[in-house]
């Protein structure tokens, strides 16, 4: 099968430091300390965000794109876009590109949602004809008939996250690519996004550029995968394989018992590390089934505010979610965030999590109205096994994820 | 590195696109901008419908802004300076002279804000960047059409009234001043957006030297009322011609000269040259930079 989409040593370099950042008078002195005094400036500082990446894409491929944060998805999603340029190597496509970077790019808020439909369509790429043609079915897919005539200002995110995805599942190009655009809207409609990106290219063998976090839906979703690792190809197979590959690259990172969180701009809300500690808040050895643990978070946060939440997750490899716990309003346990550091522990009195590896993260929220940051950085922390039960049979997570304290006994 | 896709057989794809880290500067695809033409027409649409969204006056500020305007002239040129305007009513003379530049310097400030005021489109999704700045020359344009016909209305009362204007054949030279006027307003605007995306000083210089530009340009006095000694520094300005002619359209009187004309027309094509290559210059990655 002839292929849709060639990268050919792609390479892509961020100049460190000041992005952006550079003022005429900097950029001048530059100019002229290289003309007159042939002293050649130093060498900046480049980050190589994507190194010599290649490979190539068949039609009706579903490929999905794996990576931990900062190893150059975003980068390659924005190349293949066009949004930037590569800074060396080609890519040679065949066939319309449309991307959803982002659902409801140039959405207008004070304009209805009819208007809104050919004003992201035209965006999106779609003729004014093209949009008139499938208008009706993209209102029905939307769900929001009642309101199309609405300022979108005025919707719910839900509905706002409905009509946008609406329009760009009905594109007709060849290629479509999708980065994370799915992690918002509920589980109902995340499926029926789902549902019809694989209608969509199983019938109209449309080629398919899949970024996501949530491991699961690119498992589902996907033929084949690339994991990318800091900024460089590292596989490119079946789907199940490159999981397992990412698997396993993540657990090498994660022996200790400390998770280290990437630093980040002070002015954001941000996770700085979780320590897993035993009762006497000593750093543990090892973890194991049923142990006592005591998670012990550090974040930051640019400024004081009361009453913040804090939530604490744990996902199976596979993305499913085994534990959401919140402090505020499950725990109704009061927090204050200070500005700068900000420690507290989730204690977890019987780990019920049978042997095998699971990822954890946090997230920081003003209890119902707006999230500070967002727990995506999965961490990887392993249970080893252990026979609770004095049976010669230690639980493990392949057979069941959760030993619960359970007996037998007669009626 | 797996899988086993071998660089395939080349010849037999025909690719469609090929994304490269430099295709010329010279390389303007026009075609590809002709395909954008329903995108534009949308932007242009969204920008009129959207403007006076939950306003009470609406659209009728398109013609509230110039009128007050050239009310506030005609009093502080007109009757407190004295400002001469050869013999044409006053009223009109700084009607004519207002549109036609709150066009140019509306049109300028918004094309040369292109990369800084949409780059979270622009970093989300591709289309011909030069989309944005054509619309908003054409959503200026839709409101200097409304404004003109209420100049035109003004003008042809006055038609009645004052027996020195007279409707001439010279009105065939109106659309010659406002195509000239749009390519100064789009060229120079996408030049400036350009250069912003790496020197945030010439944005803030930018609305300053518009306020700046308009007393060197014959917008609210007549070229024929500048001493004879200072003139060669208006004739410097390419849109000196440019008003002269737009006046001339509607009063008659001296024609402004056809080489100074000729001269402006043929720096605003360079002009144009120079703002399409660097445009398609710095659109690739004005996102790394911006």
């Amino acid at each position: 099968m002839p292929p849709v989409i060639a990268v050919e040593n792609i390479s892509k370099s961020y100049r460190l430091g000041s992005i952006g950042g550079t003022s005429f008078r900097e950029d001048f002195s530059k100019k002229w300390g290289a003309l007159f005094r042939r002293t050649s400036p130093p060498p900046p500082s480049d980050f190589w965000a994507l190194k010599e990446v290649n490979f190539s894409i068949q039609e009706g491929e579903i490929l999905g794109i794996v990576g931990r944060n900062g190893a150059g998805k975003s980068t390659l999603l924005k190349i293949l876009s066009r949004v930037t340029a590569p800074t060396s190597g080609l890519v040679k496509v065949k066939g319309r590109i449309a991307s959803l970077l982002e659902v409801g790019t140039g959405f207008h808020p004070e304009l209805s949602g009819r208007d809104n439909i050919f004003l992201n369509g035209a965006i999106l790429g779609m003729s004014k004809e093209e949009i008139h043609r499938k208008f009706d079915e993209i209102v029905a897919f939307s769900e929001i008939s009642e309101f199309i005539d609405t300022p979108v200002k005025r919707y719910s995110s839900g509905m706002y996250v409905r009509l946008a995805f609406a329009v760009a599942a009905h594109l007709e190009s060849e290629i479509l690519i999708v980065d994370e655009v799915l992690a918002v809207g509920d589980a109902q409609f995340q499926r029926k996004c789902l549902g019809k990106i694989g209608e969509i290219t199983s019938k109209e063998k449309r080629t398919v550029l899949f970024v996501s976090h949530h491991l699961e839906s690119v498992r589902k979703l996907c033929t084949t995968a690339l994991l990318l690792k800091n900024g460089k190809l590292l596989l490119h197979s079946t789907v199940d394989e490159v999981l397992k590959t990412f698997l396993q690259e993540s657990n090498e990172n994660c022996s200790s018992m400390i998770i280290h969180y990437p630093e980040k701009p002070l002015q954001e809300f941000h996770l700085q590390k979780i320590e897993l500690l035993d009762e006497g808040g000593e750093l543990k050895k090892s973890l194991q089934t049923w142990d006592y643990v005591r998670f012990r978070i550090t974040f930051h946060s640019p400024r004081p505010l009361k009453s913040g939440a804090i939530n604490f997750h744990l996902n199976a490899p596979s993305g499913t979610r085994l534990l959401l716990t919140s402090n505020s309003p499950d725990q109704s346990f009061t927090l204050h965030y200070q500005e700068g550091t900000n420690v507290i522990d989730c204690v977890i009195s019987k780990l019920m999590l049978a042997a095998g590896q699971y990822l954890i993260g946090a997230s920081l929220a003003v209890p119902h109205i707006e999230c500070l940051y967002y727990g995506v950085d999965h961490a990887l922390i392993e249970v080893q096994s252990k026979d609770i039960y004095d049976s010669g049979f230690a639980p493990e997570s392949h057979r069941a994820f959760v030993p619960m304290d359970c007996h037998w006994e007669l009626p | 590195m797996q899988p086993p896709s071998s660089p395939c057989s080349e010849d037999k794809v025909e690719w469609t696109t090929i994304i490269g880290a430099h295709q010329g500067s010279w390389d303007w695809k026009l075609a590809e901008l002709w395909n954008c033409r329903d995108l534009i027409s949308l932007f242009v649409w969204r920008d009129f419908v959207s403007l006076y969204k939950q306003t009470i006056l609406g659209p009728a500020w398109h013609i509230l802004q110039p009128l007050l305007t050239t009310l506030t002239f005609t009093f502080i040129f007109g009757k407190v300076a004295l400002l001469s305007t050869n013999g044409i009513p006053p009223f009109l003379f700084y009607l004519s002279g207002t549109i036609l530049w709150s066009f140019f310097s509306t049109c300028l400030l918004k094309t040369s804000n292109t990369f800084l005021s949409n780059s979270g489109l622009l970093s989300k999704v591709y289309f011909h960047r030069l989309s944005i700045p054509i619309s908003t020359l054409f959503s200026t344009l839709i409101s200097f059409a409304i404004q003109l016909s209420l100049f035109l209305l003004v003008w042809i009362y006055y038609c009645f009234q004052s027996p020195s204007i007279q409707p001439s054949f010279s009105l065939l030279a109106i659309p010659i001043s406002i195509v000239m006027i749009s390519g100064y307003a789009l060229g120079g605007g996408i030049i400036i957006s350009a250069v912003t995306t790496r020197y945030r000083d010439l944005s803030i210089a930018i609305s300053f030297a518009i306020q700046l530009l308009m007393f060197l340009t014959p917008v609210i006095y007549p070229l024929a009322s500048v001493p004879h000694q200072y003139q060669w520094i208006l004739s410097l300005n390419p849109l000196t011609p440019i008003f002269e002619l737009f006046r001339f359209s509607f009063f008659g009187g001296t024609p402004c000269s056809l080489f100074s004309l000729a001269l402006s027309a043929t720096f605003l094509i360079l002009l144009l040259i120079l703002g399409l290559t660097l445009f398609s210059r710095i659109e690739k990655t004005f996102m790394d930079t911006i």
